[in-house]
């Protein structure tokens, strides 16, 4: 059996956003996303992981096309994006936003919500196909048939975000982007949440990107994780290998910073020093070496490339 | 006698479609050098039980209590000045977000000899040295150049060292920490938390951790109180209470965990917390409860004695073999 043609291949995607600069100063290059690849099948999870500012929501926008990568390929369902194959691509890869208080429309109904896709990319469809299809959907994403009428402030956290989940899915993509779908939501509501979009994957067979700084959330869905920090990915790895054998320092200090619901396990704890780095001023080597314990003049000056055996990490004296 | 002492405390709140309580007849009572964690989900009225202890809710909250002390004085009765007094001197408070909890407009150096200002009786040059050792306490690099940088010149985890750093600045016996480290990242999150049970251990402080992550509840609290919908429906130690659930809300958040997992699929509570309007009869629950039966939906629920975890609960689970459940 050969492997199934991947939904997204992404190679060496970049993005570079310029900020300040006036009359008298000039303008500087703050570089969010830097060489990122990766590919995703269908029916596969991939979750990006790391903390704020680490470039995981602006790689969302660049693979939903919200947002124009400045370098690197794009290819999603084997075509590539590019401005001409934009506006049909986009109809093949939607996105679920993490706050579903303020990504749904106060304004309109729920049904109203669900057809406005198929208005605008399906014109061809008559007003009761597009109802029916609302209705398909909402038994789908589990809500209820008289939900049709109502507002969104009508609903709790969890069927909003259902209502979002929903209406990312009326055009039937087959890349679904998770930007941090269950952040914003109670831990009871969380697991339904996470349980239909398990379901739907089932399902539908979509691909997930899915975006998240929940570390347990990504180990439960996860089927390959991407671990970045300052705008690079510094692993990656199946799920398994990179949460049982961490070989990036960084992955390694964030595992263990993770608190575990565990009240005997007390475990060691990777206590780091500083923060982030400014994205104006990334570090010429490796960017994680100011925080990291085991940095030797090498890292400093050098930056290490993502490489190496079982899977890939960029550092020069990995762990495993 | 505790140092914190709540029996029985409730809040009211006039809206404009009638009242809501928020926090329903809770019980707590917290030792100096106590750390006791209350967890629950939004609006199981966590955050709004400490604010009534400290006298920070607007004039349209009702609160009733049998006890409300702190130090054998009675809360309630307290002019605004004597209040003011205790209030962020011998009891203190650290919220969810830094950044929005300190006064953009003045320096963080300004605002936290202010406190001083407030409380002690130091000359200007005595608070510059003490305000430079706090910082240096809660792990603020280049303290003396840092106070005259303003909340927005530093990160969110600086902001939250430097709000620590106030509500530690007149050493309070209580120190109440509402959400300290959900807007900051893990590994900050992770200095926050030592750092705040460090200070407890060395200044013998009680410190109350309002949360609702239960990894942060299983890492640093000895003491838990779970909230649900404004009442609290069970208290244990950390190790007994992630172990013998005895409330089955506990019991069903334990298992909705991620990481507790044993399946792909994870175990669900149905529904969701009941509302202003919908409050049922009995137990506050039992809508969404699996082990409910006519009695949970009808007759409140009574407290089961400590040995039970004080469950709010007819039917209360793990019930030890000595105990007998009420």
């Amino acid at each position: 059996m050969t492997a199934p043609e991947p939904v997204l291949i992404a190679d060496a995607l970049g993005r570079d956003y310029s900020v300040g600069g006036g009359l008298f100063s000039q303008a500087q290059t703050v570089r969010a996303v830097a060489e990122t690849s990766f590919t995703l099948a269908p029916g596969r999870t991939l979750a990006v992981v790391g903390e704020s500012g680490c470039g995981k929501s602006t790689l969302a926008r660049m693979v939903t096309l919200i947002e124009e990568p400045t370098s690197g390929r794009l290819v999603i369902d084997g075509t590539e994006a590019r401005p001409e194959t934009w506006a049909s691509l986009r109809t093949s890869v939607q996105i679920v936003f993490q706050d579903p208080y303020g990504s749904l429309n106060l304004r309109q109904k729920v049904g109203t919500i669900l057809e406005e896709p198929l208005k605008i990319n399906r014109p061809e469809l008559s007003a009761r196909e597009r109802a029916e299809r609302a209705r398909a959907m909402m038994e789908l994403v589990g809500l209820r048939p008289e939900h049709y009428d109502r507002y969104p402030h009508m609903f709790s956290g969890g069927q909003r975000q259902r209502i979002a989940i929903g209406r990312a899915l009326m055009l039937e993509p087959k890349l679904l982007v998770l930007d941090e779908p269950v952040s914003a939501l109670d831990l009871s509501i969380q697991s339904q949440i996470l349980n239909l979009l398990m379901d739907l994957q089932e399902r539908l067979g979509l691909a997930y990107l899915f975006i998240s700084h929940d570390l347990s959330v990504v180990r439960h869905l996860a089927d390959d994780v991407i671990v970045m920090y300052l705008g690079r990915p510094v692993e990656t790895g199946p799920k398994d290998a990179v949460f049982s054998a961490p070989r990036h320092p960084y992955t390694k200090a964030l595992l263990s910073a993770t608190p575990s619901a565990d009240p005997q396990g007390r475990r060691e704890r990777i206590k780091l020093s500083g923060e982030l780095p400014s994205p104006l001023a990334v570090p010429p080597g490796c960017p994680f070496a100011p925080r990291c314990w085991k940095t030797q003049d090498k890292c400093r000056e050098e930056r290490p490339r993502l490489e190496g055996e079982p899977h890939p990490a960029a550092c020069f004296f990995p762990e495993n | 006698m505790s140092l914190l002492d709540i029996r029985n405390l409730s809040v009211d709140f006039a809206t404009s479609t009638g009242t809501f309580r928020a926090v329903d007849s809770v019980d707590l009572s917290v030792d100096a050098g106590d750390l006791h964690a209350i967890v629950g989900e939004s609006g199981s009225g966590k955050s709004v039980s400490m604010l009534a202890a400290m006298g920070l809710l607007p004039w349209t909250a009702t609160i009733t209590a049998d006890t409300l002390a702190f130090d054998g004085r009675d809360l309630r009765d307290l002019s605004p000045r004597a209040r003011r007094r205790i209030i962020g001197k011998d009891m203190s408070m650290i919220f969810q977000e830094p950044m929005s909890s300190l006064n953009p407009c003045f320096t963080v150096g300004f605002q936290i000899k202010e406190a001083l200002r407030q409380h002690l009786d130091l000359d200007r040059k005595q608070r510059h040295a003490r305000a430079i050792e706090l910082f240096e306490m809660v792990g603020i690099p280049a303290p003396e150049k840092r106070l005259s940088a303003f909340p927005h010149q530093l990160s969110g985890g600086m902001n939250q060292r430097v709000m620590i750093a106030m509500a530690i600045a007149c050493k309070p016996r209580l120190l109440i920490a509402d959400e300290p480290t959900t807007a900051l990242d893990v590994t900050i999150q992770a200095q926050i938390l030592d750092l705040l049970t460090g200070l407890q251990a060395e200044t013998g402080m009680a410190l109350i951790l309002i949360t609702h992550d239960m990894g942060v509840v299983a890492e640093t609290a000895r003491r838990v109180s779970v909230q649900y919908a404004g009442q609290k429906v069970e208290e244990q130690e950390v190790a007994s209470l992630f172990s013998d659930p005895h409330h089955p809300y506990t019991a069903a958040l334990l298992a909705a965990l991620p990481e507790r997992a044993t399946e792909r699929r994870l175990p669900t509570i149905p529904g969701v917390v009941p509302g202003q309007h919908d409050r049922p009869e009995g137990c506050l629950f039992s809508p969404r409860c699996k082990f409910a039966d006519e009695r949970c939906r009808t007759v409140p629920p009574p407290v089961q004695p400590p040995a039970i975890g004080l469950a709010r609960c007819h039917y209360p689970l793990n019930v030890p073999e000595e105990a007998d459940a009420i």
